[in-house]
């Protein structure tokens, strides 16, 4: 994790602020889509106006939150959000199902942008992913902020386990009861990633709009 | 640029590892006085207030509104209102005031005079505050019991660890939600093996967490959040009516809860209006008292991160638990979670409410290795045991905690893990086999145990709550298979819903079952020789360490 060095290095708290605060800008200030960050290839995000509910049961929907690959294109660790999406689709087209995008706009919970793209899956399933990388698994008939599986601790999302992320999905999609993700847990994620944790939360709430309907999103690698 | 040696050393220790932030007023990035927080004010007309710290009735948003009708006493605001900040400041303080005095007072004022107040104080005047503030008597301690795999029989075994090292009220969470019933039925049985009377909840989404409560497996709730701005509530689907619609089902079933809320969050959530993190927390504990809650979380909780980034947060943190005493609320004030690297760092922030004692001086020392902790690491955990002991001992000061030896540990490990799989086999649950028993009496954590069939627990655990077991189900199966004094901790734990005698505030149970809360066990503290003092007996567990050397050890 190259923020993680990052922030050993960091001696003055001024530095450290302007670091963070540049970094966010860098991502945030680019109103046009698609800049990928370095290292992941690009993906190109149409919209295609309002999304509609699925009929068929062989889709999962992945909910963006408003920010994602739009105003910021990297997690909190970096991670270029086309390839944290590509690995999500991947995961599952891997048990053979179809994976629809959308991206929520009325809020920037992740358990809520999940909950209502639920709404419109054919299957009654969605994944639901901030720009920081926080995801969750939600189901239709579940209340909001209950969930199939929840992945708090961004910093700790690697690809295999946005794949895997996909996978499960996917399988509850078809009515089984995989095993879930196995959970990491790392007590010094909060000292050293809460502050920016916030700052690329706010960068997202600002783009919430109030009331918005969630959008189709067709997606291009 | 050549490096200067010393400051390669300073780059390296832990304290730098840690995040920092310069405040930033625009986005809330402020502990305490942000330009943008209200100026203090009242305006009363028949009655009603027509404004509050500079906006007008009509401008109210809908915390605003909450608080004017439920949280401020009309009929002294105006006085109170119109005293100097440092007066009221030294009302705090002054040993010579009396706490009902204070309590009386602070009933009249606004969230931005409140703050004001705190601002003109230091940490010692606020820890002298928090000494003859806090609701209870006697402090009280709380902690965390989870891991990593939702493993039930470790849980049942750290569970009765910890209640028999001292911790009043425990609390679980998950790592996949689903297993929420099996956690808080092993919680449940581990604490009433570790200590009678110890109480357990289970942090889950909000109705999951009352239908738990409402079945007795657990004996209260602490995650109902509370915000300081309108948007997270909205965020949330909640408004502090529907909050305190949740509040009253706890009490209408007889059960203890309390709200939690945090300087950070609505920083977290991205909506902080550019107020500073203390104003709005203030408005989230006057939210609680105006919903008629007991008690609160506080003390930024699980965004500490926030809060601990900028200038005098940490500060900040101890106002928001003084604050929360002030208004006569039971305070379970937060050295939960991890926010430094630094064990020099996250010492000196635990002090501020272990020196004064609060009612849960943690609400969440972690009970397991924080590599387990669910909560995402606490501020201490088990390998903390004995540094928690011995600053009890150092300072004279009770933590909650007590030492224990390493045979004792083992028994009740042991008898909980054997308990919980009795009671798995009584109501036909996946099999505990004898050695994931011996090796959850032997484990430091997760890492030690074997695995369990995740799908299969999971579908017995949704099972559990289709089948409608209740805590008197527990109580039957230990029964039966020989765990009386188990089963009778258990059934005297699910009468206190009928008596409700622990939904005063800051009620905790003895082991007797006799509740110890603000009401008949009030500080009164006055400056020396008064309020809480360590008893001979209490004071002589906590001095009693094995590693002291005895004079009978030397042969000379």
């Amino acid at each position: 994790m190259s923020q993680e060095k990052g922030c050993k290095r960091m001696q003055i708290n001024e530095q450290m602020i302007r670091e963070i605060v540049m970094q966010v800008l860098q991502s945030v200030e680019q109103p046009q889509p698609v800049k990928a960050a370095a290292g992941g290839r690009a993906v190109k995000l149409v919209e295609k106006g309002e999304a509609r509910p699925g009929t068929k049961a062989d889709e999962v929907l992945i909910a963006l939150a408003p920010a994602f690959g739009k105003y910021q294109n990297k997690t909190i660790v970096n991670i270029p959000h086309s390839d944290v999406l590509r690995e999500m689709i991947a995961g599952i087209e891997e048990e053979g199902l179809r994976a629809r995008v959308v991206r929520v706009l009325r809020t920037s919970d992740v358990a809520f942008a999940a909950h209502d793209a639920t709404k419109l899956s054919g299957s009654g399933i969605a994944i639901g992913i901030q720009s920081r990388g926080t995801a969750v698994i939600h189901q239709k008939d579940l209340p909001p902020l209950s969930n199939l599986e929840l992945f708090p601790q961004s910093p700790l999302l690697d690809l295999e386990a946005y794949r895997a992320i996909g996978r499960n999905a996917a399988k509850y999609a078809k009515g089984e009861s995989p095993t879930p993700v196995p959970t990491r847990n790392d007590q010094m994620a909060r000292p050293k990633f809460q502050a920016k944790a916030a700052v690329l939360h706010i960068k997202e709430t600002e783009h919430v709009v109030q009331g918005a309907k969630p959008v189709e999103l067709s997606v291009e690698f | 640029m050549r490096k200067q040696k010393r400051f390669e050393v300073l780059a390296a220790r832990p304290v730098n590892q840690d995040g920092f932030v310069v405040e930033w007023p625009e986005v809330g990035l402020i502990a305490m006085g942000s330009p943008n927080d209200p100026t203090p004010s009242i305006k009363v007309q028949n009655g009603q207030v027509i404004e509050m710290d500079g906006i007008a009735r009509d401008k109210f948003d809908f915390i605003d509104q909450f608080i004017a009708d439920y949280a401020i006493d009309v009929s002294i605001t105006e006085k109170a209102m119109a005293m100097e900040d440092t007066a009221i400041a030294k009302m705090l303080v002054d040993v010579n005031v009396s706490r009902d005095e204070v309590v009386r007072l602070v009933r009249g004022l606004t969230p931005a005079k409140i703050v004001a107040v705190l601002d003109t104080m230091n940490v010692v005047e606020m820890m002298m505050a928090v000494q003859k503030m806090r609701a209870r008597k006697i402090p009280s301690n709380q902690c965390h019991i989870t891991n990593v795999n939702d493993n039930p029989v470790l849980i049942a075994a750290d569970g009765a660890e910890a209640a028999m090292r001292g911790f009043d009220e425990m609390e679980t969470t998950v790592a996949v939600v689903r297993y929420a019933p099996f956690n808080a039925l092993a919680l449940l049985i581990g604490a009433q093996t570790g200590r009678a009377g110890t109480l357990i909840q289970c942090a889950l989404e909000e109705a999951t967490e009352l239908q738990l409560g409402m079945r007795g497996i657990t004996a209260y709730a602490e995650t109902i959040s509370v915000y300081g701005t309108e948007n997270v509530f909205v965020d949330g689907d909640d408004t502090p009516w529907s909050k305190a619609f949740l509040a009253s089902a706890y009490a209408s079933r007889g059960l203890k809860m309390r709200f939690t809320s945090g300087t950070g969050s609505e920083v977290q959530m991205g909506y902080a209006e550019g107020k500073s993190m203390l104003y709005l927390e203030v408005r989230c504990i006057m939210v609680t008292k105006g919903a008629g809650v007991q008690g609160l979380q506080n003390g930024s909780v699980s965004c500490v991160g926030v809060p601990a980034a900028v200038p005098s947060g940490i500060r900040a943190i101890l106002a928001e638990n003084l604050c929360t005493t002030m208004l006569d609320l039971e305070v379970a004030s937060s050295n939960d979670q991890t926010f430094t690297h630094s064990d020099i760092r996250r010492t000196a922030r635990t002090l501020m409410q272990m020196l004064p004692g609060t009612d849960f001086i943690c609400s969440g020392y972690s009970g397991v290795p924080n590599y387990d902790n669910m909560f995402a690491g606490s501020n201490w955990d088990v390998d903390d045991y004995d540094d928690w002991n011995i600053i009890q001992r150092d300072l004279k000061v009770d933590g909650g905690l007590r030492p224990a030896s390493e045979d004792e540990v083992i028994a009740v490990r042991n008898k909980a893990a054997r308990a919980l799989q009795a009671v798995f086999k009584e109501l036909g649950f996946p099999a505990i086999t004898d050695a994931e028993v011996e090796a959850a009496t032997y484990a430091h954590g997760s890492k030690d145990v074997p695995a369990r069939n995740v799908v299969e627990d999971i579908k017995a655990a949704q099972e559990m709550m289709n089948r409608g077991i209740t805590g008197l189900d527990v109580v039957k199966a230990l029964a039966k298979n020989g765990f009386n004094d188990l089963a009778t901790n258990v059934l005297n734990l699910l009468k206190q819903r009928i008596s409700g005698d622990y939904l005063h505030t800051s009620a905790i149970l003895d082991k007797d079952f006799n509740v110890i809360s603000a009401v008949n066990s009030r500080n009164d503290y006055r400056g020396p020789g008064t309020g809480y003092r360590l008893s001979e007996e209490r004071w002589n567990e906590i001095k009693t360490i094995s590693q002291a050397i005895k004079p009978s050890d030397f042969d000379v």
